[in-house]
């Protein structure tokens, strides 16, 4: 999963991985003790890539993606481990080199276009104000890049469009400007969180179609995080399946899919209703994700796995390779008794 | 076979006019937005009954239609008379967050339709009704004391259901009810629906965007678009032959894990506003199909096959 992590010095921050983070732990300090949403995760975006960062509500996807922006907000922190963008650590900056590097070097998409925009400004005025600050364009010029990249997302008449305010645009094309916008200083990295889920399924799909290509026109590598298997399939190159703030499963999209070889990624599988089949009974999950205040001991996915053992709840196992994928169960290195 | 429920000619239209003075400052002209137009459908007893559709297609009016939140603005709900009494309808909403009261405790909300509808003759019955309730729902009789927030998402949609089976219905109308829910979790409540469906001889009319949900769930499915029904059919039949252009164009657009169409160009367009439809059928403007008798004339809802009706020009025409 990690090919060509160390290989020969590069020479400019292209030949670097998109996204490189490793061992991180992002803690939560409360009244009752310290909680530890993300505990010891690693990730690489390649350039051109999309990775698709997988996991039900509480896993901890979003909170690693705002991690990697530094948009943790207080009372997180980044307690241990490395972000680092195109070969620059961006953990541990100050608030005035972070503005510098987000928006320039990595781009963002949420869930909900409307928020991401100011509603008082015209979508232009925004789109300008955005390439002025990373580029050296003037305002003509900006002006221009500003078309090319309504026009590149596919917005019909850009000209018109430039003047109009967020809300005289329809959800999936807000979404697209929100895209432009995240594209506005052409960054190495994009963190798309849940892009797709406030539209509805046809809009998804033109979105999900214009991601893939801008990600292979650009170059630039894409975190995608969310909770639907079937975007994940349409999209990423290769997937990431957070439980309780850990990866337990990652590699190749097929595999993953097709040959999970966690529990839960199984489950999660066989829990989604087929479009081709219908069975009598859905297979289930029993019992829900561990709340952050109380997850278990061991694995964490122990009191919900069939196959547990008593290893199981004495002992976390480590993310190792298992055929083409990285899976963090016992049952595949050595068997869940002590 | 008797139909539980039977709508005819159903319309809705909203008033969506600005407030007078506006309107007499501005010159503007009253504003209404036809939500459902015509929609006519039976709804077999003990079976599942589907409506599909985008965000807007009028869906969840539907719903709310129904349950007689709303009045319709023409046509007719039927519901079927059994054992000489009507038949009683509940409803089961999408958030389980915002539609449980936070300051009542579980066991209230459960026992307040029973004792609407003065079900139980005494306190310790309804108590009792209440802890059986929780049990048939996956819940235990001990949770009758806590609150919803001490609950889950999943266990708040079970709460739902089980006020909702208290004021025992013979037709759940289910807007959405595990859209708001993790995937490992909507397992869970949907195996839990069909289980009631067979024990309990419900019947559902169930409203989701979510086509492999519905799938899984119903034997009749209405695809809706801008207000009207655009295709009915049996399950089966509509997802191995769809015949409306957007029937197939829904079914080529919704994600598949299995058979993942990453190479295919997706079909550009969006829905129109329903303040302002397209004249004739409004899917011309992203039909692929469309001709000059689309852009003018609307179509009807014409049985094609046997059990299949389809509002649709083309298809009627055998052009497609």
């Amino acid at each position: 999963m990690f090919d060509g992590r160390n290989e020969a010095a590069p020479q400019d921050s292209r030949t670097y991985p998109a996204l490189s983070v490793e061992n991180l732990t992002v803690e939560f300090p409360s009244r009752r003790g310290v909680l530890t949403a993300i505990d010891d995760v690693s990730m690489e975006i390649h350039r051109g890539e999309i990775l698709g960062v997988v996991g039900e509500s509480g896993a901890g996807k979003s909170i690693t993606g705002l991690a990697v922006l530094g948009l943790l907000e207080a009372p997180g922190r980044v307690a241990g481990g490395s972000i680092t963008v195109g070969g620059r650590r961006v953990d541990g900056l100050t608030e005035a080199e972070l503005t510098k590097v987000r928006g320039r070097e990595m781009g963002a998409i949420f869930q909900d276009p409307l928020t991401a925009l100011n509603p008082l400004f015209t979508v232009g005025a925004q789109l300008v104000e955005t390439i002025r600050l990373h580029t050296d364009l003037d305002k003509a010029q900006a002006r221009e890049k500003a078309l090319d990249l309504l026009r590149e997302v596919g917005i019909p008449a850009p000209e018109d469009r430039l003047k109009q305010y967020p809300h005289q645009f329809s959800g999936g094309m807000r979404q697209r400007v929100v895209i432009a916008l995240a594209l506005a200083a052409d960054p190495q990295l994009i963190i798309a969180d849940e892009p797709t889920t406030a539209l509805d399924v046809s809009i998804q799909a033109q979105i999900i179609a214009l991601l893939r290509r801008l990600c292979e026109d650009y170059g630039t590598g894409i975190m995608l995080v969310t909770h639907d298997m079937g975007v994940i399939a349409e999209t990423a190159d290769r997937v990431a399946v957070m439980y309780s703030g850990k990866v337990i499963e990652s590699g190749p999209v097929e595999d993953v899919i097709h040959k999970p070889h966690h529990p839960y990624t199984q489950g999660l599988m066989n829990a989604i209703p087929s479009l081709h089949e219908r069975v009598e009974e859905l297979e289930q999950i029993d019992g829900s994700m561990p709340r952050l205040a109380a997850r278990p001991g061991g694995c964490s996915f122990h009191p919900r796995c069939p196959h547990a053992g008593p290893r199981c709840r004495k002992q976390m196992p480590p993310l190792v390779p298992v055929d083409n994928a990285m899976a963090a169960c016992w049952l595949q290195q050595g068997g869940t008794e002590l | 076979m008797t139909a539980a429920l039977s709508i005819k000619g159903m319309s809705k239209t909203f008033d969506v006019s600005a407030p007078w003075l506006n309107r007499v400052l501005e010159g503007r002209e009253r504003q209404f937005v036809k939500a459902v137009s015509d929609v006519s459908f039976d709804v077999t007893e003990g079976s599942c009954f589907s409506i599909v559709g985008e965000s807007g297609c009028g869906k969840s009016t539907v719903a709310r239609l129904v349950t007689g939140l709303y009045r319709p603005t023409a046509g007719a709900v039927n519901f079927t008379d059994r054992d000489g009494r009507r038949l009683r309808v509940q409803m089961i909403f999408q958030d389980p967050h915002s539609s449980l009261n936070p300051r009542w405790r579980v066991g209230d909300i459960i026992a307040e339709p029973i004792h609407e509808l003065q079900l139980r003759d005494s306190r310790a019955k309804t108590k009792q009704r209440v802890a059986e309730l929780l049990e048939i729902v996956g819940l235990s009789a001990e949770d009758a004391v806590k609150f919803p927030h001490e609950f889950s998402g999943g266990q708040r949609q079970r709460i739902s259901i089980a006020r909702a089976l208290a004021s025992e219905p013979d037709l759940l109308v289910c807007d959405e009810p595990t859209s708001a829910l993790d995937v490992s979790v909507q397992a869970q409540i949907l195996n839990l629906m069909r289980r009631l469906q067979k024990e309990l001889g419900l019947t559902y009319l169930f409203i989701s965007h979510d086509l492999s949900v519905v799938r899984h769930m119903s034997d009749h499915i209405a695809v809706m678009y801008l207000g009207r029904i655009i295709e009915q059919a049996k399950v089966e039949t509509l997802f191995q032959r769809p015949l409306h252009p957007y029937s197939k164009l829904l079914l080529d657009t919704i994600p598949d894990i299995h058979a993942p169409h990453r190479a295919k160009d997706s079909q550009a367009g969006e829905p129109p506003s329903p303040l302002n439809p397209p004249p004739g059928c409004a899917f011309h403007p992203r039909c692929p199909f469309a001709n000059e008798r689309c852009r003018h004339e609307e179509p009807d809802l014409l049985e094609h096959v046997q059990d299949v009706v389809v509002a649709c020009h083309a298809v009627e025409e055998g052009r497609l």
